[in-house]
């Protein structure tokens, strides 16, 4: 078993036991909250998962390092930021997505700009946004938001 | 509210449902057709899901500790009225720390603003709240390692850190400019 899982798992037993231990009444209001949104979210991950799935068995192994090799300069990443902008999944999903890309050869900067862009930036939620913050901080927020996925996307690039 | 909430959630889980429904009928017909596929499909498809599987229930419990710990009224009691370099870091912890997707931290973060807190803050919580969830990170250390996980998270924070503070410039500029206030009409909504 990998190591992570091993320290995730011993972590939330810490913080399980601790709450357990101030408060088992809230404790149990927490663990009815979690078995909640666990049933909630199940069918988006079983439907990444089959995604993931058909992408690694239908996506020869080479195209998606070749994309990610020929347009590894700005445009390649300026390309994802604008997918991760418009794509809308819950951004606990982004991971194993990203996971599947970088397995199936894309780069650092490709995998880090999608991550970011796709958990930082709305467009279903865009008008919810104006509404709530108004449409100067909304635009800029969104637009600012893009510039840095692809900052973040470029110098992870060039450090990893 | 709660029931309109409650009933949006309903539909939304049925909706998923139905999602997950076609997509394996699609992926279904698809082996079908493209027997040779199968193996490198399932293979794929079931790596993922032990990988999830195994950190998902850990997930899901701090999820369910920081909402019942960190509940919004903590929040706004907190990020309302602090500034600077603390008011910074708090933005930071209580975007991180509370959960949920981003859509509902927008009326959280309008009620704060009418607070009086500030811009700069309001945005570095938004972002925070959106891509460096702690909950989140443990799948992305999961999925992509620490060493990605690690910069990635320092070299966010630098950034929403200085986006924060420059929007708050230019919405501060840009009200100096036309001098009048800005129109965010009340809504129903909250």
């Amino acid at each position: 078993m990998k190591l992570t899982v091993i320290f995730i798992n011993i972590f939330a037993l810490c913080c399980l036991l601790f709450a357990l231990y101030k408060d088992k009444v809230k404790t149990k209001k927490a663990l009815i909250i979690a078995l909640r949104s666990s049933i909630r979210i199940i069918p988006a991950i079983l439907m990444i998962i089959l995604l993931i799935g058909l992408l690694m068995g239908f996506v020869p192994e080479n195209t998606i390092a070749k994309i990610s090799d020929e347009h590894s300069g700005f445009f390649g990443v300026f390309l994802t930021a604008l997918l991760g902008a418009i794509m809308h999944i819950p951004s606990l999903l982004s991971f194993p997505l990203a996971a599947s890309l970088l397995e199936n050869g894309a780069s650092y900067a490709i995998v880090a700009t999608f991550i970011v862009s796709l958990t930082m930036i709305g467009t279903i939620t865009f008008p919810l946004e104006i509404k709530e913050l108004g449409k100067k901080v909304a635009i800029l927020r969104n637009g600012m938001s893009f510039v840095i996925a692809i900052i973040i996307g470029l110098i992870m690039g060039a450090v990893l | 509210m709660n029931g309109k909430m409650k009933e949006k959630q309903k539909k939304r889980l049925i909706r998923d449902w139905i999602f997950l429904g076609v997509s394996i009928i699609v992926a279904g017909t698809l082996m079908l057709i493209f027997p040779d596929k199968r193996e490198a499909i399932t293979s794929a498809s079931s790596q993922f899901f032990m990988e999830m599987i195994w950190i998902l229930p850990a997930v899901m419990i701090l999820m369910g500790l920081f909402a019942v710990w960190v509940p919004q009224e903590t929040v706004v009691k907190y990020l309302g009225k602090s500034s600077g370099i603390k008011g910074i870091a708090l933005a930071l912890l209580f975007g991180a720390l509370p959960t949920g997707p981003l859509y509902i931290a927008f009326p959280l973060a309008s009620g704060l603003i009418k607070k009086g807190a500030r811009v700069s803050n309001i945005v570095i919580f938004l972002s925070a709240w959106a891509c460096i969830k702690i909950p989140q990170e443990m799948v992305e250390l999961q999925f992509l390692g620490a060493k990605f996980m690690a910069v990635r998270l320092v070299l966010t924070i630098v950034f929403v850190i200085i986006m924060g503070i420059s929007i708050e410039k230019i919405t501060e500029w840009q009200n100096k400019k036309t001098n009048k206030t800005q129109g965010s009409e009340d809504n129903e909504s909250i």
